[in-house]
């Protein structure tokens, strides 16, 4: 039974409340947990940082929506730090950043085959393709410094192999930016996977960027800053596809019903108990708080919610690995770049867009040094030479 | 490259560099009152709650053949518990191959620094980084000779390496140099040492006599990578503390 958002009331807003503890005494285990659970956690932590990134730029622009919106936000930073607080500690950031990584392309490739515009539908393919070569670069990164097979995290759903190779991903800036979904005409879905998309890629790029100079290694650091510059671009892209004309009550409507969806989908797919009861806890939170702000939209704009929100909620995202589909779209589309807002074959790429490239990349690529000869295998790169070898170091050292 | 890593310079950590800001902030410090009783306890009392309702770090993966739910039936049948030393070979596999990217940093660092008397060679180095690698293999046949699964991440393998992430964060430092990422790979040795010890007894408790004679030449190897490690510490740390002409060839 799909969810009815106008018939789910959900949870009050007063009624949704927290202690210190109960933010953060829930963890998954990084070994024996589904890799699919750390995609949720890691997906609906950068939802609700969208939420109050939102959240704060509206309050600075509108008068009226100042209260409101501080009321809301309080609970969704709390839910934030539930989701994020999840991750355990033994997972290091490089652990996570796969983790991010498998993000983008797991859920990308769902919303793209989900998507009923075929423009947006071409764009979430385009990123993911680039975020699909992000993974292989960190993989490369991680096996190389700490001799650890990022397979620990990936649990065999992803491919770990070359995407768009990330050195050739730089563009200028007015090569990311992409046209909008017209608001009157559009699918509900497509508004919901523009914002969910969105929410995902700047998470992984304030995430970037506030762990790469934690790490010691210049190629590390170097590699950090690459791949963040390139989720700059993503953020770029993806919030490019959503209409700038939406009044700014509608979307946070939007982003309530995004929140409603996304939670809603995790539910759909958690096998953890614990975890799932987050999930069921949050959806229900997160109804009460689409109910305040339809009741806003109806009072402040004189419009109807059900103009822009869908009476159901759309089929959930699949929390499943999309091998076939990202392998294809990987023989399709990896010759692909972008020029202007429209996607062309990388021999078309704009001269600014070349100019920019050779200008970053004149000292040397950090992502090709990362992964340079790097070739996966169970055990990590190492496992191959160490079978050619003895079983013991034979002979004394001089 | 000159870089001596104990070098006399205007380090501003310690309480002596400003007298008279240290002053003001000992009398600030002195006058004010806690905002709460107790004492540093209130925080293993914390821990010790979340310790009681928390799960561990995860488990040691069933085995993926047949062959590997025999020989776990079997060891059950005998009163054993065949995880325990999977879990502990996993933490060998883990910490071996980290070893070999620990010696490929130290190499890197010998490029740069040079060596000194007493120093460490780069033949050494690539011995042990070869040693280190053929651990590695060793311990991976012989979890795959028990029927466990080589490439796992076992609690005791996830355990070990958050206990040592620093060492192989301190030996891909660049301003760190080799004299000083030593202590890294001493860290490393001393761990190792003591555990291919520990791996070497369970063996035997268990009865897989044949592997305790292998785990047993990876120690005696280990010990002379032991050996080493402190003989280049203990000789480049002298050189550095010497003066004048006597520091001819000290680390830089």
């Amino acid at each position: 039974m799909a969810l009815d958002l106008f018939k789910e009331k959900g949870v009050p807003l007063d009624r949704q409340v927290f202690t210190w503890k109960d933010l953060t005494r829930r963890l998954y285990s990084k070994l024996d947990n589904d890799a699919f659970t750390r995609v949720r956690v890691i997906l609906m932590n950068g939802i609700e940082s969208e939420a109050l990134r939102f959240s704060h730029a509206c309050a600075r622009m509108n008068r009226q929506l100042r209260e409101p919106l501080a009321l809301i936000r309080r609970v969704e930073q709390h839910q934030q730090t539930l989701v994020n607080w999840m991750n355990p500690p033994d997972q290091s950031p490089v652990e996570t950043t796969l983790g991010f990584e498998q993000v983008a392309i797991e859920v990308t490739a769902s919303v793209a085959q989900h998507e009923p515009d075929p423009y947006l539908a071409q764009a979430y393919r385009f990123g993911m393709l680039e975020d699909f070569d992000h993974l292989y670069r960190y993989s490369a990164l991680y096996d190389r410094l700490e001799g650890k097979d990022p397979n620990y995290l990936i649990q065999s759903y992803s491919d770990i192999i070359p995407g768009r190779p990330t050195s050739i991903e730089h563009r200028h800036p007015l090569d990311d930016v992409r046209r909008p979904y017209d608001a009157r005409t559009a699918a509900p879905l497509t508004k919901i996977h523009a914002l969910t998309i969105t929410a995902a890629e700047h998470q992984t790029h304030d995430y970037y960027m506030t762990i790469g100079p934690m790490f010691t290694d210049p190629v590390a650091r170097m590699l950090y800053a690459e791949i963040a510059s390139i989720e700059e671009q993503h953020v770029t892209q993806y919030e490019s596809l959503s209409d700038p004309d939406e009044s700014w009550l509608e979307k946070w409507l939007l982003h309530e019903a995004v929140e409603v969806y996304n939670y809603y989908s995790c539910l759909q797919y958690e096998s953890d108990p614990r975890i799932k009861e987050v999930w069921q806890r949050f959806v229900d939170y997160e109804l009460g708080h689409l109910h305040y702000v339809m009741q806003l939209f109806q009072q402040l704009e004189g419009r109807d919610p059900a103009e822009i929100l869908p009476k159901e909620l759309p089929e959930p995202i699949r929390f499943t690995s999309h091998r076939e589909f990202v392998r294809k779209v990987l023989r399709d589309e990896v010759h692909l770049s972008a020029k202007g807002t429209e996607f062309v074959p990388r021999t078309e790429e704009s001269e600014r867009t070349l100019r920019y490239r050779d200008q970053l990349n004149a000292d040397g690529s950090p992502s090709e040094t990362a992964a340079a000869g790097y070739r996966w295998r169970p055990g990590t790169e190492l496992a191959e030479e160490a079978e050619r070898m003895g079983t013991y170091g034979e002979g004394r050292i001089q | 490259m000159e870089r001596k890593a104990s070098g006399l310079g205007m380090n501003r950590t310690g309480i002596q560099t400003s007298p008279v800001n240290s002053k003001k902030a000992i009398e600030g410090a002195e006058q004010s009152q806690p905002s709460s009783p107790g004492d540093a306890s209130a925080i293993w009392k914390a821990r010790q709650a979340f310790a009681r309702e928390q799960e561990g770090l995860g488990s040691v993966p069933p085995p993926g053949t047949l062959k590997g739910m025999a020989k776990t039936a079997v060891d059950m049948l005998k009163g054993g518990r065949s995880t325990v030393f999977i879990d502990k070979l996993g933490q060998r596999a883990g910490f071996e191959r980290t070893g070999v990217r620990l010696y490929e940093s130290a190499l890197s660092k010998l490029e740069v620094y040079g060596t000194w008397d007493g120093g460490p060679s780069r033949e050494q180095l690539e011995k042990i980084r070869r040693d280190e690698l053929s651990h590695f293999a060793l311990v991976k046949r012989s979890i795959e000779k028990l029927g466990g699964d080589p490439t796992a991440l076992t609690p005791a393998a996830d355990l070990q390496a958050s206990l040592s992430e620093g060492v192989p964060k301190v030996l891909a430092d660049p301003r760190v140099n080799l004299l000083q990422s030593l202590d890294g790979l001493l860290t490393a040795e001393l761990v190792d040492n003591a555990s291919w010890e520990l791996l070497i007894e369970l063996a035997r408790e268990l009865g897989h006599n044949e592997l305790a004679e292998d785990f047993q030449r990876a120690l005696d190897v280990e010990q002379e990578h032991l050996a080493l490690v402190r003989s280049w510490i203990a000789a480049g740390v002298k050189l550095e503390a010497r003066l004048g002409e006597e520091a001819a060839g000290a680390p830089v």
